[in-house]
């Protein structure tokens, strides 16, 4: 929460990647979310992702729907193109833009409010149609810009700030998103940078429905005690099953680790997901184990983060539909009109 | 006298020679939807003019459907009104059926069963053939049985009406190439019906069919296909639409030519087609396309575009693309989802909360529904804004008899005003919503043209001239003002109204649109025999061209004929026009039906013939 602009000079010893970029070219306008939001770190860290992938910037398009969350698009990646939709109907939006140009990279920002309330419907549909995108839930419990009503997951019996009881069942989006065949399925918490960027720079390599759910504590209406989205219950219930490395071909991290503690899954592009378990129990290739060991964790109080379940190789809309490799907003005339000559033949038909 | 065959008759029976109305009354789900299709295409076959209706519930098998063929040597393609011949195949309805005959008329039925003479009229001539009886010693398959009674009733038609048996032995040679086994039992099946006619009751009958020339190179075909391929010509490659009656043949009629046109050698598609989880997301998809530069539709209904009126008014605000096809029915709510009307007028010019407008075509037949439907892309990107093209159930689900396709093949996309990486580069000023060339159209950007040029954020919420948030007074006004702005501009650009001068100078004025074109040209010849001379306008867009308002002014009253209760194309001349209301008088058709000739003749006549009455003077009473 500041008024201040934001200087426009970089420090001119900045690191830059390979396209000669510094984070503050990944960077967009100045937050106006109330100082220490979960969702500015974030922001942050999806700075930091697209920097060290060396993503052109403008090659991504950044959607969102309406609330806190949704207002985030704008102070992250300043030179792409942003889309601001409807409350809950961002999916939509984004799988119409991934139709129409599917060489962009789409990021798909939302949060509790928006996808697990309003646009629950929007956001199953486009993960079970494989929609290729980052879906980035800022899970915060809380409807923060409308001003502390509770969410649709809000835990059962967490306490709102003015003291009301929740007594409606949760939604687990990541629950359901495992169940609707979302190839990519992980849980962060806004407080865990070291987790959440090498989370998001896989989700964004990721060629088909990558779906992230991220905590995210609304300092404002949901960090007090008996809210189970504060930073002090996270912090506590936290229980990560993996710490994960993206590595990007040519700077292959070689690392030592102990035998069956590591585990490196290759994607189809090449890139390595190096999956250091905490947890042996878990394995994130197998849907249904996944889905049980997220329930069992559950009963126990705690919260599972980290890549969740991975599909290394997955089929994204495009390829269910057939669709040219050529974007289609790239094609003209000679693609698209059968010209007079075949309208003739049509004709013909219907005489 | 031969079996079937009863001249009780005190009225004389109609007699006329390409000129009269067959309806065919059954049972959906019976097959008879084909046959009546074979009955129909034969008389154009014969160089006859047809226009042919169905009227179907909402329902899959079991309940009445009817079918009505015009006949029209004139070529008039509207419903005339009434009914002159009724192939009475469903008990159900037998009792409404049969009275809806014109007197003088004839009705035919299935006579395998006698029927008391109550259940008959004594002014229309019954035509009695027993279809079950020859059907069940003919075939020992029940499927067959109800399949062939079809053909065999159109044989015995073919013979009545003394119709060409060629024409329809090659309609179903046509129909069955490929499954050729099929074509000689259907053709043993029509001569069955024909020879049975031929031998037993007296052919033909008044009713007559003659060979003629007046078809000429029109095609037959319904406005939902001709929209669908519209689309693939307008070169829509994005289509996101959710089933809904009577508009899902166009969804699907884009989807067969697109698979058809655009499959490229390697076998992929130039298109691509979602079937979404609801209309909400359907016209999310559009718009997620439309501002990234794809040419993008959804096909509807009037519960459809309601589910849609939150997106439409951000796609008007954002400025985005958007080609929405609504195949109007009868509302509201789920109203009579198979019956036509023109209902959705006012919703959708004014779709959306806040101030909004939008773009509508009116096409008036599949003709139309092709060109608008290849045209709404181009004026949707011209302008930046969702485009309606407004057809009805009637043209969409009928076929119709009109001009064939066509198409210049110098023809181009206009893609609008969208800036390149080139004109960026080279420093051309980028605001998105500024009114660079003062037609109120911005120029915008796809997202990804340009590495540090050109991006902006598309927000619902005010923003200034250049994309940037802001909750000022006089920037949104600025805003909204120049969406006015653009709509002028747009008024230049739809498509302008087509006006028809009577034969002699008329102070009275009729306007109209859409799938009502028809039935009203028939109606201004007929008002032009009984010397009630009536200018005509048939508007084809809103915004409304200034000839529309000039053709109001020009006249002393001006006739309003539109298919809804409210006379909703009225409130939008009246209020956008600021026309004073008791200029325009509405002729109101909304049973669900589509209107007829006589309809819109008596309606008027009657109103005509009010106005003129002159009140008597008393006697020697001074002028």
């Amino acid at each position: 929460m500041t008024f201040l602009p934001k200087p426009k000079l970089h420090h001119p010893l900045l690191a830059t990647n390979a396209l000669g970029l510094t984070r503050r070219d990944y960077e967009g306008a100045i937050s106006t979310l109330c100082a220490g939001c979960g969702h500015d770190s974030i922001s942050a860290a999806i700075v930091q992702a697209c920097f060290e992938l060396e993503l052109p910037p403008h090659r991504i398009a950044k959607l969102s729907g309406i609330g806190c969350s949704s207002k985030t698009p704008t102070y992250f990646l300043g030179a792409a193109h942003g889309f601001n939709s409807v409350h809950g109907r961002m999916p939509s939006v984004l799988t119409g833009a991934n139709l129409a140009n599917r060489d962009l990279v789409y990021l798909g920002v939302s949060g509790d409010g928006d996808s697990a309330s309003i646009g629950l419907g929007q956001f199953a549909h486009s993960i079970r149609r494989g929609v290729n995108m980052t879906y980035i839930v800022e899970n915060n419990g809380v409807y923060g810009l409308t001003k502390g009503q509770f969410s649709a997951t809000s835990d059962k019996g967490s306490k709102a700030k003015k003291g009301t009881i929740n007594t409606d069942e949760p939604i687990d989006l990541v629950a359901m998103a495992l169940q609707l065949g979302a190839t990519f399925v992980g849980r962060s918490f806004s407080g865990d940078k070291t987790q959440l960027v090498p989370l998001i720079k896989a989700a964004l390599l990721h060629p088909s429905a990558a779906f992230i759910d991220c905590i995210s504590p609304c300092v404002a209406f949901n960090n007090h005690e008996g809210s189970t989205k504060s930073f002090d219950f996270v912090r506590a219930h936290n229980e990560a099953v993996n710490r994960l490395d993206v590595i990007v071909g040519r700077d292959r991290i070689e690392a030592e680790y102990e035998p069956g503690t590591a585990v490196d899954v290759t994607q189809h592009d090449g890139t390595v997901l190096r999956l250091r378990k905490l947890h042996p129990e878990h394995d994130p290739t197998d849907r249904v184990s996944a889905m049980n060991y997220l329930q069992e964790r559950k009963a126990a109080g705690e919260i599972v983060t980290g890549l969740i379940f991975l599909d290394p190789d997955p089929a994204d809309l495009h390829d269910h539909l057939g669709t040219s490799a050529d974007p289609l907003n790239a094609m003209g005339d000679a693609d698209l009109c059968p010209g007079a000559a075949m309208l003739e033949r049509v004709n013909a038909a219907y005489r | 006298m031969p079996e079937g065959l009863n001249r009780a008759a005190a009225v004389q029976p109609l007699a006329a020679v390409n000129d009269f109305v067959v309806k065919f009354a059954n049972v959906n789900g019976s097959g008879s939807a084909s046959a009546n299709q074979l009955f129909a295409k034969s008389i154009l076959r014969m160089g006859v003019p047809i226009a042919s209706r169905n009227i179907f519930p909402s329902n899959i098998q079991g309940l009445p459907t009817w079918f009505e063929v015009r006949v029209s040597g004139a070529g008039h393609l509207g419903r005339r009104g009434g009914v002159d011949l009724m192939v009475a195949m469903n008990p159900q309805t037998w009792d409404r059926d049969v009275a809806e005959v014109e007197p003088g008329g004839y009705l035919f039925y299935d006579s395998t069963r006698p029927l008391p003479a109550s259940r008959l009229r004594s002014d229309i001539t019954p035509i009695g053939v027993p279809l079950t009886a020859m059907c069940n010693e003919a075939y020992q398959d029940p499927r067959q049985r109800q399949l062939f009674k079809n053909i065999i009733y159109v044989g015995a038609l073919s013979a009545l009406l003394d119709m060409d048996p060629e024409a329809t032995a090659q309609l179903i040679r046509e129909q069955f190439k490929g499954k050729d086994k099929l074509i000689q039992p259907n053709l043993d099946a029509l001569q069955m019906g024909r020879d049975w006619a031929q031998k037993n009751l007296a052919c033909p009958i008044g009713l007559r069919l003659a060979r003629a020339d007046a078809v000429g190179d029109r095609i037959f075909v319904d406005g939902n296909a001709a929209a669908g391929l519209g689309a693939v010509y307008g070169g829509a490659t994005v289509c996101a639409w959710y089933p809904i009656t009577p508009s899902t043949s166009l969804a699907e009629a884009f989807e067969r030519r697109a698979k058809q046109f655009r499959t490229a050698p390697d076998g992929t598609k130039r298109y691509a087609i979602v079937q979404a989880e609801d209309e909400l997301a359907s016209i999310g998809m559009v718009i997620g396309a439309g501002w990234n530069g794809a040419r993008a539709f959804t096909a509807t209904s009037g519960p459809g575009i309601s589910l849609m009126a939150e997106f439409v008014g951000l796609a008007y605000f954002a400025e985005i693309p958007a080609v929405i096809f609504d195949v109007q029915r009868a509302g509201p709510s789920t109203g009579m989802p198979t019956r036509t009307q023109q209902a959705d007028i006012l919703s959708a010019a004014y779709l959306s909360h806040g101030d909004t407008k939008h773009v509508l075509l009116l096409p008036e037949d599949p003709h139309e529904c092709f060109t608008m439907g290849a045209d709404a892309f181009d004026l949707a990107e011209r302008l930046q804004t969702p485009v309606f093209v407004m057809l009805d159930l009637d043209i969409g689900m009928n076929d119709w008899l009109c001009a064939p396709f066509d198409w210049d093949d110098t023809r181009r996309m206009d893609r609008g005003k969208v800036m390149t990486a080139e004109e960026l580069e080279a420093g051309k000023t980028f605001g998105r919503y500024l009114d660079v060339d003062g037609d109120g159209i911005p120029y915008r950007t796809w997202p990804g043209t340009h590495p540090t040029k050109g991006s902006f954020f598309t927000r619902g919420t005010s923003r200034d001239r250049y994309a940037r948030y802001t909750e000022e007074g006089p920037a949104y006004v600025d805003n909204m003002e120049r969406l006015l702005r653009k709509f002028d501009t747009a008024k230049q650009l739809v498509p302008r109204p087509v006006e028809t001068c009577a034969k002699q100078p008329a102070s009275h004025g009729v306007i109209f649109y859409g799938s009502t074109s028809a039935a009203m040209r028939e109606a201004l010849e007929e008002l032009e025999r009984d010397g009630i001379h009536l200018d005509a306008l048939r508007i084809r867009a809103f915004p409304f061209h200034d000839d529309v308002l000039d053709f109001v002014r020009r006249h002393e009253r001006v006739f309003l004929v539109e298919q809804n209760r409210d006379a909703q194309l009225r409130t939008l001349l009246v209020t956008e026009g600021e026309i004073d209301p008791a200029r325009i008088v509405p002729v109101l058709h909304y049973d669900g039906t589509p209107i007829t000739a006589r309809f819109i003749r008596t309606a008027i006549a009657e109103r005509v013939a009010r106005d003129t009455i002159v009140p008597m003077t008393r006697a020697g009473a001074a002028e």
